[in-house]
């Protein structure tokens, strides 16, 4: 198809033609089109349907406050829905599809919704849908779903990937119009570091958009010189296609930068968009401002625009909505869009303007004291009934209409801290109140100056501000001269015999259901919002606020400012999800933690689960075993029979060294530390301030003034957070100093009757491990295999004789090889987190599962450990009456009186006839696991008065899983009790 | 000499490099770390010992000082990360033991992070892609303490065009993942 309605000039490069396809019709354009002019350009004005009516809608601004044009852009996974055609850059072979229609764009038979709209008014579904309750979820709403949408989703994963990056600045420069590019020269030429963000592709605002002159040269001209300028200084960054789309805290901004949305296919490597955080010691906001439509019957035809933006499209896209074209306006600014028109041979059938005062043309025919009446044109617009000032209709042919009704200041950005901007009278626009985040200032167009030379200037004295304010001495680069006509507007908001006149195009609202929300009370122009969706679309209302807002005040009475106004909040444009997660998704969603023996265990075929952020081996599999309790039971009792190896280098280490470590520890751990002697390590429990069981772990004491404290995998991080808050706040006179060593160090538990002996094949001559030289609870720094610096602790988590062994973290991928190298005689066996689970709940020991942050000592049958020989912290709260009751929960172990029968965790126990309920609770399964040893499942749990109900059968339920059966109440030390084994 | 083979923190028996346009990322086992922090009442003694090693006063806040064998950045309020050759100083954390005596207490790091050297035009725009770090006015010799991608970091600068990076070792892979990524983002 030909582009019909291309004109001449424009700033687009007529070198190559590109096709693209918009539904099912291809089309060509050119390189700095956007998918809205390059359609425009073919002819196209009809580009969407409405979300509520399915009314046909088409383009109405140039820019991204677009609430019509939102087509579904590239197919397949990369298909983004409610993408503003006016904002899209044109590439070759851009594919878009048109949304909330079917079957076709021109033909919607949803339109029949349309012809319903007298049902469909504001608080439709309110009122409508009230019954039955139930049918909300599964009846009403999905039929509403698909009746009023926009674009569909691909329901694929995104392909493209997102960075986020950090950026840091004197002065931030949001938009490069006149007063950002005035602002950014005199900055820039300042020395201060500069970053000017601009959303278009383009540089320039609306000297790209307008025709006179700018220093002797176009607009245009002197924009991308005035660029060019900037990008040559080192000091500053000029970034288009950057959407400032927040304003946070200290100074921080929000940026997304379309890398690659101009491409069909980001390039290798590259991000599609990225998230930019700019840290700046000052903003200056010159977001411009958008022009604001007439609200009239029948206003949302297809042609039917902001009159800035048919001048914009014919000025910088060569193109025009249509061959003939009328203006209705309320101010001098339309004239203008008339004039341009008629400069580029585009046919002005006629300008409304609603002033009995307008000015008059030779090249144009202006109805001064008229306003539009009636549009026609079932698919875009054809003809216009004008209400003449004397009385009397009069059409007009035209197949576009340019409609000013003034312009409004882009505040958004300053709302997003909370301000709320002010009524200027004169511009009959809201402007920047005095409370603006800190450290912004506004300048331009966003400050209500309108003018050309007014924005230039404005922007050079911002910025002249700014660089005093941070003691940077200003050069003041001479401003070109430009023009600086004055604003003449006299407000005119609303036709008031409009029967059908929309307000809010994107969201279906009319002024209509703007007037029938106050006849209901909406007083509040908030609850006014949400009752009418008045602004709550996807474009936030930048088109549609302020009529609302004055329709709202009309029918109230007021004046507009006393109506308030409501709140802008981030982001400023629709924003893509991905670019908030940035590189996070699928295996990067957060980091990964590896074992010292990851290779090595992966190379077994060993099954990963994750702990926290650690993988840690599950179980490993050896051919044949079909079912992960095959290889579990296996493990456990070939360690219990001889000996098995575990990495545990996930569990936390900390070292704590200084004269008072052990006064430190004292303090930390509810049981005494202070006389633990050198070279032997020690259980330990450490209690929240509230006297809750935090962690539990060991100390091992190196040296009189060196410890090392092991902490659960879990609580690494969180009992290193809270021992650094204890020695800098609560004890800053002890002379204590901490570190993590958890990576530093690989660990290996080295576990069952065999242990020893193995360990006596790689550790060095002169090192004694016989229970007498070596016992229980030992430690010491020792060399292994000729010489590597290793450190031995005889402790035991399975209950059997065992020891960890700890090495430079280079080193531990060789030991747990060297390890089973030597421990091929033994038949010595790799062990996971399932086996660790089952020897330590045969055992006895607790872990995470019964540290649940509602435990105490006493609950876990450790009440004895809180010392009264000293003050720890927890211990006194420990002994709130309330965590001490006589029936108070005591850590049990329980058994199946049928062996065939599960314990399963998270089941509850109920005493034998007692009925259900929760107030019979007498507590629940915290640990259960199959024991291979003693051929049952088995479980730990917490039993109200426990420790004198061994023996006891009850019932174990749960409701959710339809367990119900009987548990005998047994010690939670299933396997030697006496611990003989660990001692031997 | 004991007989084990240590591998790198990436897993592999050789250090990962990885080019991408101009810039190299480079995996340096070659380096020993310990930690000083001095003792309650010591801290000027310790400042003192410090200095003494590195030749140089001790670097303050937000400083690297390097000089042969042994360099130092600051890491809090009188706690340093000192560094030295491998194939040296093994026993770094031994060696200051005993240069520091009851001043400072130190304690081995060597194995508790991966060190990454990135060299090359273009490191400042990789950095803005990892760290909230003004890396533009970074001067050479600055250490910083950052997060890239959730991961706590040291960034130090060691040229105008070369950064080194040290990560907590057992999540190398997705530092180098992250640093990698970025590299290929910003080159």
């Amino acid at each position: 198809m030909s582009q019909k309605n291309r004109l001449d000039g424009g700033l687009i490069d007529r070198s190559e033609a590109w096709s693209f396809r918009f539904d099912s019709q291809y089309y060509k354009g050119h390189k700095g089109d956007t998918l809205a002019s390059a359609l425009l350009a073919n002819g196209v004005r009809l580009m969407g349907r409405s979300f509520k009516y399915h009314r046909p809608r088409g383009p109405m601004t140039a820019g991204s406050e677009e609430p019509n044009a939102i087509v579904e852009l590239r197919e397949g996974a990369r298909k983004e829905p409610n993408t503003r055609a006016t904002t899209i850059e044109l590439y070759d072979g851009l594919r878009a599809n048109s949304q909330n229609r079917w079957p076709s764009l021109t033909f919607d038979a949803m339109a029949v919704n349309d012809l319903l709209s007298n049902f469909f008014a504001a608080g439709f579904y309110y009122k409508t849908f009230m019954w039955p309750a139930a049918f909300w979820e599964k009846v009403y709403e999905p039929i509403i779903r698909r009746a009023a949408g926009l674009g569909s989703l691909s329901l694929q994963d995104d392909p493209d990937g997102y960075d986020k990056g950090f950026l840091h600045c004197d002065l931030l420069i949001i938009g490069g119009g006149p007063a950002g590019l005035a602002a950014a020269l005199t900055a820039g030429e300042s020395g201060a570091r500069v970053i000017l963000c601009d959303e278009d592709f383009l540089v320039g605002g609306r000297l790209n958009l307008e025709t006179y002159a700018v220093g002797g040269m176009s607009g245009a001209a002197w924009a991308a010189e005035t660029v060019a300028r900037l990008q040559a200084m080192p000091n500053v960054r000029v970034m288009p296609r950057t959407t400032v789309i927040g304003a946070f805290d200290h100074g921080v901004y929000g940026a997304v930068e379309r890398v690659s949305d101009h491409l069909a296919v980001p390039e290798d490597g590259k991000p599609r968009q990225i998230l930019w955080r700019i840290t700046s010691k000052r903003a200056l906001l010159c977001a411009g401002a958008t022009e604001r439509p007439i609200v009239f019957e029948n206003n949302d035809r297809p042609g039917i625009m902001q009159a800035s933006a048919v001048r914009a499209y014919a000025n910088r896209w060569a193109t025009t909505p249509a061959k003939q074209v009328a203006i209705f306006t309320n101010n001098d600014d339309g004239h203008r869009t008339a004039s341009d028109l008629v400069a580029r041979g585009v046919e002005v059938v006629s300008v409304i303007d609603t002033r009995a005062e307008a000015p008059t043309s030779s090249d144009y025919d202006v109805v001064a004291g008229g306003v539009i009446d009636q549009t026609w044109g079932r698919l875009g617009l054809s003809q216009i009934e004008v209400k003449m000032p004397k009385g009397g209709i009069r059409r007009i042919k035209c197949g576009a209409l340019g409609v000013s009704g003034g312009w409004n200041p882009n505040v958004h950005l300053t709302c997003h801290q909370g301000g709320r901007p002010v009524w200027n009278e004169a511009l009959a626009a809201f402007v920047p109140s005095a409370t603006l985040p800190p450290g912004m200032t506004v300048a331009g167009a966003a400050n209500g100056v309108f003018s050309t030379h007014g924005a230039l200037q404005s922007g050079a004295d911002g910025a002249k501000a700014i660089l005093a304010d941070l003691g940077i001495k200003a050069s003041a680069p001479a401003l070109p001269e430009a023009e600086d006509t004055p604003v003449k507007i006299t407000p005119f908001w609303h036709v008031k015999t409009a029967k059908r006149a929309w307000v809010d195009q994107q969201n279906d609202v009319t002024a209509k259901d703007i007037k029938l929300a106050h006849q209901e009370n909406y007083v509040s122009v908030e609850h006014l919002k949400r009752y009418t969706t008045l602004g709550m679309a996807t474009d936030q209302g930048k088109t549609s606020n302020i009529a609302g807002l004055a329709i709202m005040a009309e029918v109230a009475g007021k004046a507009i400012p006393q109506v308030g106004t409501t709140m802008f909040r981030p982001p400023y444009t629709p924003t893509a999800m991905g670019v908030f997660a940035g590189r996070a998704w699928g295996m990067e969603v957060r980091p990964t933690r590896l074992t010292p023996s990851h290779n090595w265990a992966k190379e077994q075929g060993a099954v990963f689960t994750e702990a926290g952020l650690w993988l840690r081996a599950q179980w490993y599999p050896k051919p044949g075993e079909t079912h992960w309790r095959e290889s579990c039971d296996r493990e456990v009792m070939q360690t219990r029979k001889s000996v098995g190896i575990c990495d545990v280098t996930s569990l936390g280490k900390i070292d704590v060294q200084g004269a008072d470590a052990a006064g430190f520890l004292n303090k930390v751990y509810c049981n005494g530390m202070a006389k633990l002697p050198v070279g032997k390590v020690r259980y330990g429990l450490m209690l929240r301030e509230d006297g809750i069981v935090m962690d539990d772990g060991t100390a091992a004491r190196l040296a009189e003034d060196h410890f090392v404290v092991t902490t659960t995998t879990a609580k690494a991080v969180p009992v290193y957070r809270h021992l650094e808050f204890v020695r800098q706040c609560l004890y800053p006179d002890m002379d204590v100093q901490l570190i993590s060593t958890t990576e530093a160090w690989a660990q290996f538990s080295v576990a069952g009757p065999k242990s020893r002996k193995l360990l006596e094949k790689i550790v060095d001559d002169g090192m004694d491990l016989s229970n007498e030289a070596f016992p229980f609870m030992a430690c010491a720094e020792i060399t292994i295999c000729g010489g590597l610096r290793a450190r031995l602790f005889r402790i035991s988590f399975s209950g059997e004789l065992a020891y960890e062994i700890a090495v430079p973290t280079r080193y531990g991928d060789a030991l747990v090889r060297r390890l089973m190298q030597a421990g091929e005689e033994f038949d010595v066996v790799p062990y996971g987190l399932e086996a660790l689970n089952v020897m330590r709940i045969e055992k006895g020991h607790v872990t995470g599962n019964e540290l649940n942050g509602t435990t105490t000592a006493l609950n876990l049958g450790m009440g004895r450990m809180v010392s009264k020989a000293k003050d720890s912290i927890g211990s006194k709260l420990s002994e709130r009456p309330g965590l001490n009751e006589p029936d108070s929960l005591k850590l049990v172990g329980l058994k199946p009186v049928n062996p065939d029968h599960k314990v399963p965790a998270g089941a509850h126990l109920m005493t034998k006839g007692d009925k259900v309920t929760a107030s019979n609770d007498q507590g629940y399964v915290t640990s259960a696991c199959y024991s291979p040893n003693l051929g049952c499942h088995i479980a730990l749990g917490f039993l109200k008065s426990g420790d004198t109900r061994i023996g006891e059968t009850i019932r174990l339920v749960s409701p959710l899983t339809g367990v119900d059966h009987e548990v005998e109440v047994v010690s939670p030390h299933f396997f030697d009790p006496e611990g003989e084994r660990l001692r031997a | 000499m004991h007989d084990l083979t240590p591998l790198c923190a990436l897993g592999g028996a050789e250090p990962h490099t990885d080019k991408v346009a101009g810039v190299t990322l480079t995996e340096t086992p070659g380096h020993t770390l310990a930690s000083v922090a001095a003792r309650l009442g010591q801290e000027d003694a310790c400042t003192k010992h410090l200095g003494t090693l590195l030749g140089s006063e001790a670097p303050g806040v937000g400083s690297w000082v390097r000089s042969e064998p042994i360099s130092a950045f600051w890491t809090g309020p009188d706690q340093w990360m000192l560094s030295a050759p491998y194939d040296t100083h093994e026993d770094l954390a031994a060696q200051l033991t005993a240069h520091f005596g009851a001043t400072a207490a130190i304690t081995e790091q060597t194995d508790a992070w991966v060190w990454f050297d990135m060299q090359g035009d273009g490191v400042e725009q990789v950095m803005q892609l990892c760290a909230n770090i003004d890396i533009e006015k970074m001067p050479v010799g600055a250490a910083a303490r950052s997060v890239i991608h959730y991961m706590g970091v040291y960034v130090l600068r060691s040229a105008p065009d070369a950064l080194t990076i040290l990560g907590g070792r057992s999540s190398a892979g997705s530092l180098h993942h992250a640093l990698l990524t970025a590299m290929r983002s910003a080159l």
